[in-house]
This record gives structure tokens, sequence and C-alpha cells, in this order.
């Protein structure tokens, strides 16, 4: 039976540069796939691009491609990615100046486009999926709103000899359907293995979570050589099986436990995987250690897909300012909690108007909320931080600046203060009728 | 005992829900996990916290439970205020669950 070899490069946009080149020189793959762009990311850099238009795409695009170009030519494996962002075409331009540069003539780049649906969404009839308001009600803030493309127009890239597709908004699992689709020639309607090439792509989509990143606990899971993680090798067989592995050496694990823990990653009901391309089921999967580092994933299926696309709705939500100070010594938590009192007294004092405030001590309360055990020992450091939500950047600061003000108005012994204000995008979701999506493929060459 | 002898753990975040998986490291234990770590359990566990709707899948050739926890991350990823916005640190919190193993 045929097999095709998939390999993850990233699992997000800032990961790491070298178990791509280590995939890519020592794989043995036929393609290379980068998953960049998280919920967010997508609506910042729309706003990146009105400020730059020739900006938008993902900012270690350049130094990923000229770490891995040399090595995907000359083992002819080919690059799938939607780092394009907001600017597919500004990000094509750059992979093939990349190219250039480094002598690689006749590189096929595509660039994929049409998930932004600003345009349809604003127009049209559509409802925010968490508050059940009209996308309209949010037209004073909004900033974008990306679909999440299938594997369709990918796969058209590659049936039309791309040997780069920069994509956007598209589905991260579909990242790495396209090359299944495209090297097996699976129906749109073969709901079963769409299914199957989704949980593929779903198992492999962040990464090194795979191979034993974001597992490790020491004494009950120990993973080797983090430092040197292999990013993961998807085997997949024409019937859509698929077997996880990595490149023998790299440092990490492939085993049933860490191919289960990223099964249900991010998965409500395993039943319902919903996918532009395919609703795929999980929840009859089997998971079988075959050798070592190397893990068989069989049982996913899939039915029809629902006809509509899921929107990214990013808009701007409001400002936060925040602020963290450090105590220490006999009295710590005490000092702590005196501070938080007197920022939020000092806010209301000075007429800093903010929405929702949070106050509390890192180590302490911060992650899990005050459940204090009882007979628990007295910290011997605290990190207080003090977060408060502004309509303007102005009071955004002001909160930052309180906290930095209590080192000679408050508490003794604060040290190592720290601050900064943001503007919050939010993002929101929709569902479009996938018809009124237009995907678009276009083609540069080096 | 506490979970986290039995069983590990990986949180997941879309918007403003959180899923965490409690996935047994022998799968002989799967039937106790299934008894002690319900619904209810996990909701007393993150008190507070978990206010919305829990729903619990269930995957028994996996020895593994998936809990999807709604309006467990305070408005959502994007904009929470919390220091861990996306609940990542909650699986691990899910293990200190204490489980009877007594029949």
């Amino acid at each position: 039976m045929k097999t095709i070899r998939l390999g993850a490069g990233a699992g997000f946009s800032g990961d790491r540069i070298e178990p791509a080149v280590e995939l890519a020189e020592k794989g043995r793959l036929d393609f290379l796939v980068f998953e960049c762009l998280a919920e967010r990311t997508i609506a910042l850099a729309q706003q990146d691009r009105r400020r730059n238009p020739a900006g938008g795409y993902d900012p270690l695009l350049a130094e990923r491609m000229r770490a891995v170009l040399p090595a995907c030519v000359a083992n002819g494996v080919r690059i799938v990615t939607n780092m394009g962002a907001a600017n597919c075409l500004g990000a094509a331009e750059q992979v093939r100046d990349v190219a250039r540069s480094l002598g690689l003539k006749g590189l096929r780049i595509a660039a994929v486009t049409g998930d932004d649906v600003l345009a349809a969404i604003t127009a049209g009839d559509f409802t925010i999926e968490e508050t059940g308001e009209p996308v309209s009600a949010l037209k004073d803030v909004l900033v974008s709103a990306n679909a999440y493309l299938g594997a369709g127009p990918l796969v058209e890239a590659l049936d039309r000899g791309a040997d780069v597709v920069i994509a956007g908004r598209a589905a991260d699992p579909a990242l790495f359907l396209a090359p299944q689709v495209h090297a097996f020639g699976w129906a749109w309607d073969d709901w079963t293995r769409l299914g199957r090439g989704t949980l593929a792509g779903h198992l492999l989509e962040c990464a090194g979570q795979i191979t034993g990143g974001y597992f490790a606990d020491p004494g009950y899971k120990d993973v080797p050589d983090l430092a040197r993680l292999g990013f993961p090798i998807g085997e997949v067989s024409e019937d859509g099986t698929v077997v996880i592995t990595k490149v023998e050496g790299s440092g990490g694990a492939v085993t049933a436990a860490t191919c289960k823990e990223q099964l249900l990653y991010e998965v409500h009901d395993p039943a319902r995987y919903l996918q532009p391309d395919v609703i795929a089921d999980f929840s009859g999967v089997l998971i079988e250690e075959v050798g070592p580092d190397r893990v068989r994933v069989t049982g996913a299926t899939g039915r029809a897909r629902t006809g509509h696309l899921k929107v990214s709705v990013g808009y701007v939500d409001s400002c936060v300012g925040e602020g963290q100070i450090s105590y220490a010594g006999p009295g710590a938590l005490e000092r702590g909690r005196m501070a938080i009192e007197i920022v939020a007294e000092r806010l209301r004092l000075t007429g800093v108007p903010c929405s929702e405030t949070r106050g509390e001590l890192i180590g302490v309360d911060s992650i899990l909320g005050t459940r204090q055990q009882a007979g628990e020992a007295s910290p011997r450091e605290v990190r207080v931080r003090f977060v408060g939500r502004t309509e303007t950047m102005a009071d955004a600061v002001r909160v930052g600046n309180e906290v930095e003000a209590l080192y000679l108005n408050g508490p003794a012994g604060g040290g190592g203060v720290a601050k900064s204000a943001r503007e919050i995008i939010g993002v929101k979701s929709a569902y479009i009728p996938e018809g009124l999506v237009r995907p678009r493929v276009d083609i540069l060459e080096s | 005992m506490r979970l986290r002898e039995i069983a590990h753990s990986r949180t997941g975040d879309k918007g403003d829900t959180s899923n965490i998986s409690v996935i047994a490291y022998d799968i002989a234990d799967y039937p106790l996990i299934l008894r002690e770590v319900t619904v209810a359990r996990v909701r007393q566990h993150f008190a507070g916290r978990a206010t919305g709707e829990i729903v619990r899948y269930e995957l028994p050739q996996l020895g593994a439970l998936n809990f999807v926890i709604q309006g467990a991350l305070r408005g959502g990823v994007t904009r929470s205020l919390a220091l861990d916005a996306h609940g990542k640190c909650l699986g691990s919190a899910m293990l200190d669950i204490e489980v009877d193993a007594k029949d």
C-alpha cells in the first residue's frame, strides 16, 4: 500500500527552528507542514497589515524558509503552511526572494487567499456564536473576519505543482489533510478517509506536543532530551491509517500516552470534531505501540460536513494595564495582600475607571484561586500581580504606574516591578455558508 | 490516593471552554477512574472556576475521559485577565483529586 510521510515543522508561530531542519534533512519526508497561526494571531496580523501594507504575514517566515529550503529542495520535500496570515501574496513574494537569494531557481510558490470574509460578514445577517448578538453590533470595533478554509484550495495548489503552499486562515488539520488528498486522490465525499486524514492532521498539528513536549512530569512521565525534542512524522497509508514517529536519535518520545494526550487536546465531543471538509469521529480510535517511538493510530471515521465554515471575528475589546511587584521574608504574604488593597484604593481615589480588576499573588492564588490548604506554610516570597481592564490606553498605563509607585509609597521591601499596558483584540466566532467563501490560488516562481 | 498516581492529563482551550483529559496509565484502572472522577467531583474540585455546564465523554478503549467545561476561562482566552488565560494549568490541578480505591 502506498504511504506518504508528513512532518510537522512548527506548532505555533514562535516554535523552535532546528527541529524542522532535522526533519527536512533526515525525515525522508514527502511534505513538511508548519502550523503557525493561532486564533487571535490572524486578527493581529490584519491590524499589522493595515499599518504596513507590505506586512501582515508571519514575522519568522523568512528565517524558517532560509533554514529549511535547501534541504527541502535537495530531498524533494514540499512545504504547506498558514504563515501567510493576513498577506499570503506578500508572504509568497518573500519566499520567492529567499529562494532566489539561496540560488534556488524554478521553485513554485502558491498563495491561497479568500479566507478574508470581512465584507461578506458585515453585508449579511450573521450571528456571533458566543453571545447570540448580530455581527453588525460589533461593526464599529471590527478588525477582521477570516473563515477557516478547508483542504480544497491547498490541494489545488499541490495539484498545480506548488513546491511551497502558503495559506492564511485554514483549519489546522486541513494543512495536513491536503497533502493526503493530493497524494491519494481521495474523493471529497469519502467521509471515512477524510475523517482519518483529519485525525492524522490533528495529531501532528501541534508538532512537539506529540513527541514528548508538554508531557514531562518528573518521576511520573519522564521524557529524554527535551532540549533536542524531535518533531513528529506521520506515515499515512492510502486507507488513512497513520503511524506517528520521529527522526531516530532526536530527543523526546512517541508513546501511546503522548498520542492519547494529543488526541484529546482541544477536542470537545470526540464523535463530532467539526472541520470544513468533514465531521471527524475520533470516538472509536485505537492507539497501539508498534515499535520504539512508533505508534499506530486507527479507527477514526467521518460524516458529511456541515456546509458552513467557522469564522474568527476579531474586534477591539478593551485595554488592559498590569503591574507586578515582589515581597520576601517574614510577612511577605501580608505585605503582598496589603499592596493589592492599596492599588485598588488608589485607582478609586484617582478615578481610573476599570470595568474589571484582578489582584492576586503569583505562587499563592493566581492560578487556582484562594482555596488555601490548612496548615500550609507561609510562602518565603510572593509576587503581586494587579491587572485592570480599561477603555483607554491612558487609563491602562495608570494601572501599572500605581503598582510601580508602591516602591516609595507602599509596604516595606517591594522589589522587581514590571508593568505593561496593551490593547486587547478579542476573538469571537460566527458561521458562514461555504458557498459565500471563494478561495483563490496564485502561483509565483523563483 | 491522588488521581495523579493512576492517570495523566492535558488541557485544551477553545474560546471560553476548557477541555481536560484524564487518561489511565494502566487501562485496568479505568473503571475506578470512571466511578470516582464524575462530573459532580470535577465541579466540586474546580468550585468557583467551573461555572458553566460540564460534560464528560468516555473513551473506554483508550482508558480515557474528556471533560468539557463551559465558561472556565473567565470570558475566553483572548480577553481574560487571568495569568493563565488558556487554563493550561487546569489539567495538572485535576490530578489532585482524591480517589477512593476501595470497592
